[in-house]
């Protein structure tokens, strides 16, 4: 696929902007998305600990990017995602996803992402799903 | 026998109860959720905005904002359900839950099947809880736009149950 300006993936996206996502890497079917932990994304006030739903537009969108960068993709949009909650991430850590398109078919990308904050060695999340493979039309 | 509860007194201590849950959760204000309330039916509703935006071009609302509505709406229905019989009975008041609020579920996972996209205009969603025991809890959530009959996603999720004291 063409060359992806990182900054201007992100521009592209009005809500990954509003969380203030970065993408970081990206290429042949991975891609790396982090945000800050932010006062206005927390779910339970007790904890202060970021709201899962939070987590999940991280992970779908570094998802869908995997997914574009990929080779012959033209676009994309997710059938379903499933997301595993394995810890709390902690209050005020930067939380990164990395996702992996694993395999495609004709017409579907399979996807798997791992979320994680500064403690690199436990993941806060991890997820697998599907999305729509829009490929350029072999001749 | 006592006389009723005056009805505007009923809906207001179920009004504010259902506001202080809700606006504890930054995030829902954040996509900027509300919930409507019938007796104990809740209807969330996500007022659409430019920042909910995934792809711009067709638009569609972003898939993530979908997850998030929807776990959102899980969240407090389940915790809805879980503190209607002690508000009810008057063992919890809405100035109590304002002082110490209550713990809410955890998400155990939740699964998001994207039916349609996501169009730029409100959406409106349902939680119902298909099982609530004293640790786990399975919710079902469905969310529309237009015609309450062609969902645009549904999902399902496992929850963690707060350990209430006193119940």
């Amino acid at each position: 696929m063409p060359q992806i300006d990182a900054q201007d993936f992100i521009n592209a996206l009005p809500f990954a902007r509003a969380l203030g996502m970065r993408l970081d890497q990206i290429g042949e079917g991975h891609a790396q998305i982090s945000m800050d932990w932010d006062a206005r994304f927390v779910g339970d006030p007790a904890t202060g600990v970021i709201h899962g739903g939070a987590v999940s537009a991280l992970m779908d969108t570094c998802g869908g990017a995997a997914v574009l960068s990929y080779p012959g993709a033209l676009g994309t949009a997710t059938i379903d995602l499933r997301i595993d909650y394995m810890r709390a991430a902690t209050p005020g850590q930067r939380i990164t996803a990395r996702a992996e398109c694993y395999h495609v078919t004709r017409r579907v990308a399979f996807v798997r992402a791992t979320a994680h904050d500064e403690d690199s060695a436990n993941p806060v999340a991890t997820a697998s799903g599907a999305f729509t493979f829009d490929r350029k039309e072999q001749p | 026998m006592k006389a009723p509860e005056p009805v505007q007194q009923v809906k207001h201590r179920r009004d504010s109860a259902l506001a202080t849950l809700v606006g504890a959760v930054p995030y829902a204000g954040f996509l900027g959720i509300q919930f409507e309330r019938h007796g104990d039916e809740l209807t969330a509703v996500l007022p659409y905005s430019e920042k909910l935006i995934g792809n711009p071009i067709l638009p569609a609302i972003h898939g993530g904002v979908i997850a998030s509505f929807l776990e959102v709406t899980a969240i407090i229905e389940l915790s809805w359900a879980m503190l209607w019989d002690e508000l009810e009975s008057g063992r919890l008041t809405p100035e109590a839950m304002a002082d110490n609020l209550p713990r809410l579920p955890k998400t155990i996972d939740f699964t998001v099947d994207y039916l349609r996209t996501g169009l730029p205009r409100d959406a409106y969603a349902r939680a119902r809880v298909n099982r609530s025991g004293r640790r786990y809890a399975s919710v079902h959530v469905e969310a529309w736009q237009d015609n309450r009959a062609r969902l645009f996603a549904q999902a399902t999720g496992h929850f963690l149950m707060p350990q209430r004291k006193n119940v």
